[in-house]
């Protein structure tokens, strides 16, 4: 054990004296109260270490012990459905030993160790393993088989010397031991700022499906893909992530509360145990983990929670799983940095924000992706990170070096917000590379895919520019042709891109209802543009009963019934048919 | 009890002292002061190492000697004591009773800082706030266990409407009244006269506990009182199950303050020279607002904040925005219309308005009304901006109806008086009067039904 004495406390950030055989990155337990710490600098005998805890009352030369591990999660099965802190203290269980207040330097165990699973052994003592080898599994929810490896750690072949018979097993018993004489726990340790291995990365095919038309068509996001969402305050980044953790057909969501509101989190545990994923019919919480390090809580821990998060969701990709993580916020997440950094007295860059603000950004994103692993499955981890800009300014550090490292720019913009256009993504700023890679998938959806969305998008982009046009001299002084723009681009806006959360039939979109809807809106378009030019005034266009069925497909027809589209269709086609037959004479 | 006691200084600079350490000292505990001549100070450790303590007082350090001041380090961190009895007392922006009377009895003792809440323990807010403000109520519904701030800027009548709101605010489903706690910091005293008066004509006065910190009070007092401030709330609410309204004005002196001793201790600033942790800090502050299981109580804040400068963009309501549920926006140009409160219709927003409102909460077309008017409002709003530049008389005739749906919305909905407490029902139908302006068609976010039975029928005659 080493031991070491405080000498200088500057807020979460103290140094200490007698701990040079310590590693970097190594976890402490500091002063009294035994707080939680990991060491981030050694110089000499000093060592800097940050607290991940309230230290108010800390005093100079109380100990500070290493525990000589760096800092980790603690895997294996039982995570699914909990809510965790930073450094993966499990909030329920906080909860039961101190109250609603947070107080330093209570511990619980991050996995229930009374609990008993059923374990199921798929080798045999004697065989030789390597970490590639499932060594069997436990069901840890109705739908999720939880397999059971070598820790990834274990590098060569290993014998096994012992294989514990099916049974019940709490998750710190022995359920195998290798011929070198280490002992396999169905937990074990994994250092969070490692990333774990696997065996090769992928190229993307196929989407990450969010129910939510705008992202799902016009920016799309690939399984092991990963995104951004910046927009300033009150525009929805919250709710597009609550939004895409509900419907997204991921199978497991890892949701990171990273420096956001507390109530926000609460909403989230309310609300996923009541909802049914449409998929598997069971509750949304049998596939979610929460980490919540709210804005109130040390920010220390803020910093960590990303890569508690990540890690989390790479053990689960190990076993063959597509993971989604959500972060919310990446930019609390880098002020955190930020104030660490300013009180390690570094030299900071753009804003107070230290230099390595982009290799970290760059670091993390890159744990997301699609892999083959070390089992020769495919896993895969997206990562959707919402960027919160000061004042809303796109220009600012934080959202600049996020693009970097993202395929998938989801910008949200203040006059949708303010309109109650929601989600508020913006069809001009916005963008997503993987939509040429994701196509193929798209058109055994339905061959037009590609088509309508084109189309629409150039619509839209046309639209922008009238408007610019209409702001000066008003849409009466347009000819009929570009007005009838300006009437398709508000159909698409109201009937397609705006989408309500709350709707029962409108919150997910099915990706054949998604494409239907613009595909029906774009054939309007293109036969009332001929009718016009045969002739008719647009006035007569407006007036067909059938335009304002079609900006309410989104929330009337459901899902399972898409053959209504069909109806509403042939009833448009019908009106327009009276229409060109009277102006073709 | 008494503490560790040192006598001399090693250096004073502004509010921040230095004093040669000795063993024993915690960081953030308190520490009497006492110069020279008999004044007495409180102050904090702020910063700790081998030899030297940095304390920063919660006054004005002058006349403060190297020689001559003696140091008490009390070994407790700044506490409150707190009882029911606080009710209807004054006290300074330190937690000391400031009417003349001694402290209440109390064996009760917490740490102002607080501690976070355990996001487990939380309840999540949906219970309706009746205000008697159509702005408020239709539009950006306060739900109770809600921060939701004012975003104001000088001149406009942020008092006036926060008093209103105090005045009017009912749950409608329970008898349970609110209690309230203030907090002003660096407010003139005319400020502080004005609630107080507000507070004693709608005889609630017994009912509220009183921090001030004026502004001729020592800035960085205004650090300490919204803390003592939301424990006394947090005693109320969570120990003793009563619902507390919490009014902070005002939020940007507060950050002012945090500036000023940032920049005194020689951190590195970020945006304008506030520190990098103003987010967190002005977190910790609002976070404590809220319901937790096992309590019946909750804790509603209404921080007030001037923008500098108009600016929400500048870095107090831009951090502020970020953390609270919402904001109530106010605008001159609608002020200086004349109409009153001047609430921004669209810049304004309630983040738990969703769970609040609807069938058994207010009434079943709140939501789709809402949402409705926000549409129309904004389109009425461009609408204005094209009127401005090729003339009202060029207008197409549905961007005239929305012209004059706009006005309405402003002159009828928006606008009332200060005395004026309307329930959710007449603030609804007035809503829905409103939109008797628009063709029916054109109300494309309210379902069928509602609209065959909300939609008063007029001589409207066309459109449908």
């Amino acid at each position: 054990m080493i031991e070491g004495k405080i000498v200088k406390i500057n807020g979460p950030i103290i140094q200490a004296q007698g701990l040079s055989s310590c590693g970097l990155y190594d976890v402490v337990e500091a002063g009294e109260t035994k707080l939680i710490g990991e060491i981030i600098r050694l110089e000499g005998d000093i060592a800097t270490i940050q607290i991940y805890e309230d230290n108010t009352g800390m005093r100079i030369g109380e100990k500070v012990v290493s525990e000589e591990r760096p800092l980790s999660v603690y895997l294996g099965p039982g995570l699914i459905g909990c809510i965790y802190d930073g450094i993966q203290r499990p909030l329920k269980n906080l909860y039961g030993l101190s109250g609603a207040g947070l107080k330093a330097g209570v511990k619980a165990a991050a996995l229930d160790l009374e609990k008993k699973w059923n374990w199921k052994p798929l080798v045999k003592s004697g065989g030789g393993v390597t970490r590639k080898a499932v060594l069997g599994c436990v069901q840890e929810t109705e739908l999720l088989s939880h397999r059971i490896f070598l820790p990834p750690d274990i590098e060569g072949e290993e014998e096994l010397a012992f294989v514990a018979p099916e049974g019940e097993y709490t998750v710190e018993q022995i359920i195998a031991k290798t011929g070198g004489g280490r002992d396999i726990r169905l937990a074990h340790y994994w250092p969070v700022r490692k990333p774990r291995p696997y065996t090769e990365k992928l190229g993307m095919s196929e989407p990450l499906l969010t129910g939510q038309r705008v992202i799902d068509v016009f920016f799309p996001l690939s399984k092991g893909g990963t995104a951004a969402i910046p927009g300033g305050f009150g525009t929805g980044k919250t709710m597009t992530q609550h939004a895409v953790a509900k419907w997204c057909d991921a199978d497991i969501i890892v949701y990171i509360g990273c420096g956001e509101r507390g109530n926000e989190m609460t909403d989230v545990l309310r609300e996923f145990p009541e909802i049914r994923d449409p998929r598997t019919g069971r509750s949304l919480m049998e596939r979610t983990i929460l980490i919540a390090n709210t804005s109130n809580m040390p920010v220390a821990a803020r910093e960590v929670s990303i890569y508690t998060g990540v890690t989390l969701a790479e053990y689960y990709r190990d076993m063959g799983y597509g993971v989604a993580i959500m972060a919310d916020s990446t930019s609390r997440w880098a002020e955190a940095l930020r104030e660490l950094s300013g009180r390690l007295e570094e030299m900071p860059a753009e804003e107070g924000f230290p230099a390595y603000l982009p290799t970290r950004l760059a670091e993390f994103y890159e744990r997301g992706g699609r892999v083959t692993t070390l089992e020769g499955k495919t896993g895969s981890i997206s990562i959707i990170g919402a960027v919160s800009p000061p004042g809303g300014d796109f220009s600012e550090p934080v959202t600049q070096h996020t693009k970097r490292f993202i395929r998938c720019f989801w910008a949200l913009d203040r006059d949708l917000a303010n309109a109650r256009h929601y989600p508020a993504i913006s069809w001009i700023d916005s963008y997503s590379e993987y939509s040429e890679e994701l196509r193929d998938w798209w058109e055994q959806v339905n061959p037009r895919w590609h088509e309508a969305r084109t189309q629409a998008m150039e619509l839209l982009k046309r639209e922008e520019r009238l408007a610019q046009i209409v702001k000066l001299i008003g849409p009466d002084a347009l000819p009929d042709t570009q007005r009838l723009v300006l009437l398709t681009a508000d159909m698409i806006r109201n009937g397609f891109l705006q989408q309500n959360a709350f709707d029962d039939i409108d919150m997910y979109s099915s990706p054949e209802k998604q494409v239907l809807i613009l595909k029906i809106i774009m054939d309007f378009y293109h036969r009332a543009l001929n009718i016009i030019k045969a002739g008719a005034p647009l006035l007569k266009i407006r007036e067909l009963s059938s335009l304002n069925v079609i900006v309410r497909i989104k929330s009337q027809v459901e899902n399972s019934a898409i053959e209504g589209i069909r109806e509403i269709e042939n009833r448009m086609n019908g009106e327009l048919d009276k229409l060109e037959k009277e102006y073709r004479k | 009890m008494r503490g560790l006691e040192f006598r001399g200084l090693s250096s004073v600079s502004g509010p921040i002292v230095i004093v040669r350490r000795q063993e024993n000292v915690g960081f953030s505990e308190i520490v009497n002061i006492r110069d020279g001549r008999g004044g007495r100070k409180t102050g904090r450790v702020v910063d700790l190492s081998a030899e030297y303590a940095a304390i920063q007082v919660f006054g004005s350090t002058s006349g403060l000697s190297t020689e001559e001041t003696s140091v008490e380090f009390l070994q407790r961190p700044m506490e409150l004591f707190l009882s029911e009895d606080m009710l209807g007392r004054v006290y300074d922006g330190l937690g000391r009773p400031a009417d003349g009377y001694a402290a209440p009895f109390s064996s009760i003792c917490r740490d102002v800082n607080g501690e976070p809440i355990n996001p487990y323990a939380r309840v999540y807010p949906r219970d309706f706030i009746q205000t008697g403000v159509s702005a408020i109520d239709g539009m950006n519904t306060l739900i109770r266990g809600q921060k939701l701030p004012i975003f104001s800027g000088s001149g406009l009548p942020h008092n006036r409407l926060a008093a209103q709101i105090i005045r009017q605010a009912k749950i409608r489903s329970d008898s349970g009244h609110f209690v309230m706690v203030f907090a002003a910091m660096g407010v003139k005293y005319d400020v502080a006269r004005f609630f107080i008066q507000s507070f004693e004509e709608s005889g609630v006065l017994s009912q509220v506990v009183m921090f001030l910190s004026l502004a001729d009070s020592p800035s960085i007092e205004r650090l300490i009182t919204p803390r003592c401030a939301l424990t006394a709330a947090e005693y109320l609410a969570f120990d003793r199950g009563m619902h507390v309204l919490v009014v902070m004005t005002d939020m940007t002196n507060y950050c002012e303050a945090l500036r000023e001793v940032s920049s005194i201790r020689g951190e590195i600033p970020s945006r304008k020279g506030f520190p990098g942790y103003l987010y967190s800090d002005l977190a910790a502050l609002y976070e404590r607002a809220g319901k937790i299981q096992e309590s019946g109580g909750s804790i509603t804040q209404i921080p007030i904040l001037t923008m500098p400068n108009d600016d929400i963009s500048h870095p107090i309501p831009d951090l502020s925005g970020y953390i609270t549920e919402g904001q109530i926006v106010l605008d001159r140009g609608m002020f200086q219309k004349g109409i009153y409160p001047p609430v921004a219709g669209l810049p304004s927003l309630s983040r738990l308005m969703k769970d609040g409102i609807g069938e058994g909460m207010t009434r079943e077309d709140h939501k789709d009304l809402a949402s409705q008017l926000f549409a129309a409002y904004s389109k009425a709003k461009s609408v204005r901006n094209l009127a401005s530049i090729i003339g009202e008389e060029e207008l197409s005739s549905l961007d005239k109806k929305y012209m004059a749906f706009g006005d309405s919305f402003e002159q009828d909905f928006l606008t009332q008086d200060e005395t004026d407490n309307r329930s959710i029902e007449e603030t609804l139908d007035l809503g829905w009067k409103t939109l008797m302006a628009l063709p029916r068609d054109e109300l494309y976010r309210i379902s069928e039904e509602y609209i065959e039975k909300y939609l008063p029928r007029g001589d409207e005659g066309e459109g449908t």
